[in-house]
């Protein structure tokens, strides 16, 4: 009886709705939270100069390749790339859409932000505790300038399954054989040593509590909470900060052309001036569309995205995609996509 | 004489211990809480204003309110109580009237039990095989994620906690108030709805608003169900944003705009609990007064 | 008497006796209404339960029982095993029962005891208002405010006087990183206390005056008239009472998930992260990329109702055997 009642009661409300936003099109988007700020601006910015609305919601990367294959929604995002096989599987695409970097993060008294050196074997060493002290010769040998105490170091990692996580440990897995065989990479590991935060911000709250500690943060939050970055040693040899530029010297000089649907990660890029763990989103959508008229407003949308929104993407601290990489993502949308 | 008077001493001694002890949990259970409503209320005070019921989520950096959410959340837990309330209290009266004591009431007891500390995640995942997903494939892909759907995996959340409540509250009234009504010739249901119900009145309601307080702060089951929308969405069929999910995305990000909102909105969740509480004392203790 | 006996002119017994059935046909409608709300929270129940079995039966096929046995979760090489979640959510409710149960018992002897009438309104409405508070402001409470605290301070206090005892003194044992069993089970405890003490204080008012008042006449204490004639009078409204807050601290997610650290290694110290069967699925299902790692996520979400089961029957028995007891 309440049940009959309340139906009743919410269709007259859908009814009331329908005769007021019936011409708009309302596209759904689901996945990845590392995304979540730049879409919700760009999605905001898209509907002032057109009727049709993009609701992207993050629910995790995984939740987005899941509800993609349920066709729950009209495109997914997710950090790490689908396999060839998978996507054809399921006949869908998937291409980047904006890129971001992951900061190794410190807490030991006197280290200014960018003043400590890493390379990629010592950051592995220090998260696999091989090394066990700030003074350990290797971190020494890099850094002849700074004075790093006989402390203990408290390693930080996310408790929590990540894009972020799965990022920073395939860097670490492509530039030591030792963590690629103990540990390998995925978006949760088993952790050799370490504290577990929750999230981003569970990571930055642990290592500026912890004295002599590192982490690693997507850049956005070493930024936001002013915290205490490394350079790190790229595959070319130089050091180098994490900053836009290198982020996307790292897009611009990762292999694209050889790596078929864009199923590259962007870790350890040769580019001289790359910054080594630089990661992207990727948008899945399918290549025949489930219902055309949202998947037209969707490609719409992205289309409009990448030419025009780089400057909302820079405020919000991520990366905008080098047009090199645009006009491959223009030809595979042309090639691959029924629209 | 002395021995009793050592009792008498004893007796005395251990009321006063007692009597402290429990005066001490209170002040430890109320320090917890002006701790956490402190640190509530300083984080999302500063964020409070009046455009927090005018304007919709904004993206990061910019100013904007949690109208959409707080609407989505109303709506969606209006529709739990309205689903959840009755099945709960119907079935909790069936259990104290009907099945104290038979095997079909123990169980069904023990499985309301069982629910009650279903993980809110597995419920939600629950309504999003059982509805969000046929529902995607009856309609075609229209209808897919919808606030219905968010309230009825709310609604799952509110029926154990309201049938367990309401069983109590109907076993403890005294067995002579229903022997009195029945022997008068009243039926059955009359005496059930409008005389145990009513005594046991105060009682059930507690089950409602405790079920209330538990569902408006919930966020797992409405994310694959609700869903979520950065816009204004009053279709029951549609993607709705809510306050909890909200909350929950905007807290985790970096930006000091969103992490505000999201202290505002738990501060308001929580302002809101404590009205409802309030206002069910205050009704009660007035009833009470005018009998 | 059926409801299908052809309708008779009215008339002065015939208008009673029609009354009679139709109040008989109501009493039976009633009841079916009622059958069918309560079947209702069973359907639901099995619904439950079978969408986490059937979602969980690639991770029950691969792994067999030693997905119980085995403390392993590896999810790069997609070997799953659930021990250390169970033992983690175990631990954590217990200890959240521990402390909340003789706290709640204490807020509500004070409510409705001692405390003069016009302060218990509003405590009471304070202490409701603490279920009110959605629970991942406690998970970030915990992050912010308590973690921190319990590193700084207590941490290092319960391992200098509680880790140096003999026997006991291991599980005390651990470095002071401020989340851990304890904290989760501290947050918990502070989460389910409102759900015990509200229905606690609101069954000790439904104890008939008269009871009470006889027992003070007699000379009793007030701590007598709680212990002998409130607490066994409503004894299974009490331990109702704590079955709410044990559920509800069984199934916590969001506020321990925060604390816990979602660690895989089991250990014995509550000093030590862990893990439990929600916090799991939370920290990993929404990035949880293969089909089997979902699948041993939805698994642990039937072991859950599993270990609810069993831990609930063992309440149960408990209850029985102490009321049998008091039979005597």
């Amino acid at each position: 009886m309440y049940i009959t009642r309340t139906f009743r009661l919410s269709a007259l409300l859908s009814a009331f709705c329908l005769s007021t936003v019936a011409q708009a099109t309302d596209v759904t988007g689901a996945g990845s939270s590392f995304v979540y700020p730049v879409l919700s601006k760009w999605s905001q910015a898209y509907s002032q100069n057109s009727d049709n609305r993009i609701n992207y919601q993050s629910i995790g990367s995984g939740g987005g390749i899941a509800q993609i294959k349920a066709a729950t929604v009209d495109f997914g995002a997710s950090d790490a790339p689908l396999s060839t096989e998978d996507l054809e599987k399921s006949g869908l695409g998937q291409f980047p859409s904006v890129i971001g970097g992951i900061v190794p993060v410190v807490n030991v008294e006197g280290v200014e932000p960018g003043q400590l050196k890493l390379d990629g074997e010592t950051l592995a060493k220090i998260f696999m505790g091989t090394i066990k002290t700030w003074n350990d010769p290797a971190i020494a040998k890099l850094n002849p300038d700074l004075s790093l105490p006989s402390a203990n170091i408290t390693v930080v990692h996310r408790s929590d399954g990540s894009g972020t996580s799965y990022n920073f440990t395939n860097y670490l897995a492509k530039v030591s054989p030792e963590w690629k065989e103990k540990v390998n990479f995925g978006t949760t590991v088993n952790w050799p040593i370490g504290v577990g935060g929750k999230g981003n911000e569970g990571v930055s709250a642990y290592v500026k509590q912890i004295k002599n500690s590192i982490g690693y943060v997507e850049y956005a939050y070493a930024l936001q909470n002013k915290m205490s970055h490394a350079q790190l040693k790229n595959a070319a040899g130089n050091f180098v900060e994490p900053n836009s530029k290198s982020f996307q010297a790292a897009a611009d000089t990762a292999d694209w052309s050889s790596a078929k649907d864009f199923n590259l990660l962007m870790t350890n890029a040769p580019g001289a001036d790359a910054w080594p763990i630089t990661a992207t989103t990727w948008v899945i959508m399918y290549k025949e569309p489930k219902n055309a008229e949202r998947s037209k407003v969707a490609f719409d949308f992205f289309k409009w995205s990448l030419e025009n929104g780089q400057k909302d993407a820079a405020a919000l601290d991520y990366v905008p995609l080098p047009d090199s990489l645009v006009s491959k993502i223009e030809t595979y949308w042309e090639s691959e996509f029924k629209n | 004489m002395n021995m009793s008077e050592r009792l008498y001493r004893t007796r005395k001694i251990k009321n006063m211990i007692a009597m402290t002890l429990s005066s001490v949990a209170a002040i430890i259970g109320l320090g917890w809480l002006v701790w956490i409503l402190a640190t509530t209320l300083i984080k999302g005070g500063s964020a409070l204003s009046l455009t927090l019921f005018t304007e919709m989520t904004p993206p990061p950096g910019a100013d904007g309110g949690l109208a959409n959410a707080l609407f989505g959340s109303v709506l969606i837990s209006l529709l739990a109580l309205a689903i959840g309330a009755p099945i709960g209290i119907l079935a909790g009266l069936w259990l104290a009237e009907f099945a104290r004591t038979s095997r079909l009431g123990t169980v069904i007891r023990f499985v309301n039990d069982i629910l009650l500390s279903a993980p809110s995640i597995v419920i939600g995942l629950f309504v999003y095989t059982a509805v969000v997903i046929p529902m995607n494939q009856f309609t075609n892909g229209s209808i897919s994620f919808s606030g219905f759907a968010g309230g009825l995996a709310l609604a799952m959340l509110v029926i154990p906690v309201v049938t367990r409540t309401t069983d109590e509250m109907l076993q403890l009234q005294p067995a002579s108030l229903r022997e009195a009504a029945l022997a008068l010739g009243i039926p059955h249901w009359k005496v059930t709805l409008q005389i145990l119900l009513r005594a046991a009145k105060a009682g059930v309601v507690t089950g409602v608003l405790l079920s209330m307080a538990r569902i408006t702060g919930e966020t797992a089951p409405l994310l694959f169900t609700a869903f979520g929308n950065q816009f204004w969405n009053a279709d029951l069929f549609k993607p709705m944003a809510s306050v909890p999910v909200t909350i929950f995305q905007f807290a985790m990000s970096p930006f000091e705009t969103w992490q505000a909102l999201a202290w505002a909105g738990a501060l308001l969740l929580t302002i809101f609990v404590l009205l409802l509480s309030l206002l069910s004392r205050f009704v009660f203790s007035r009833k009470r007064g005018a009998q | 008497m059926s409801a299908t006996t052809p309708y008779n002119p009215a008339t002065a017994r015939d208008v009673r006796e029609q009354r009679a059935r139709r109040d008989t046909r109501h009493d039976r409608w009633f009841r079916l209404t009622l059958l069918t709300a309560a079947l209702l929270v069973l359907l639901v129940m099995l619904g439950a339960a079978f969408s986490t079995l059937w979602g969980g039966r690639l991770a029950f096929s691969t792994f067999g029982w030693s997905f119980l046995t085995s403390a392993e979760w590896d999810v790069v090489n997609g070997r799953f095993g659930a021990l250390v979640p169970i033992y983690g959510t175990l631990v954590t409710s217990l200890i959240a029962l521990v402390l909340a149960v003789p706290v709640s018992f204490g807020i509500a002897l004070f409510l409705s005891e001692i405390a003069p009438p016009w302060l218990r309104t509003p405590v009471a409405s304070a202490v409701e208002l603490l279920a009110g508070i959605p629970s991942i402001i406690y998970g970030m409470w915990g992050l912010f405010v308590f973690g921190p605290f319990m590193a700084q301070y207590l941490a290092p206090f319960i391992n200098d006087y509680l880790g140096s005892l003999p026997v006991i003194g291991g599980f005390f044992q651990g470095p002071a990183l401020g989340i851990g069993l304890l904290s989760a089970g501290i947050i918990l405890a502070i989460m389910i206390l409102p759900f015990i003490t509200s229905v606690m204080y609101e069954v000790f008012r439904t104890v008939p005056p008269a009871l009470k008042e006889s027992a003070y006449a007699l000379g009793s204490t007030t701590w007598e008239v709680c212990w002998d004639i409130v607490l066994p009078y409503t004894r299974s409204a009490v331990v109702g009472g704590i079955f709410l807050g044990l559920g509800r601290a069984l199934g916590e997610t969001m506020a321990v998930t925060f604390v816990l650290g979602n660690s895989h290694q089991l250990s014995m110290s509550l000093m030590m992260p862990s893990s439990s069967i929600a916090s799991v699925i939370a920290n990993e299902f929404n990035e949880a990329y293969t089909d089997l790692h979902r699948s041993s996520l939805i698994a642990l979400g039937f072991l859950l109702f599993v270990v609810t089961f069993i831990v609930l029957m063992l309440a149960r028995l408990m209850l029985a055997r102490m009321s049998r007891r008091a039979g005597n």
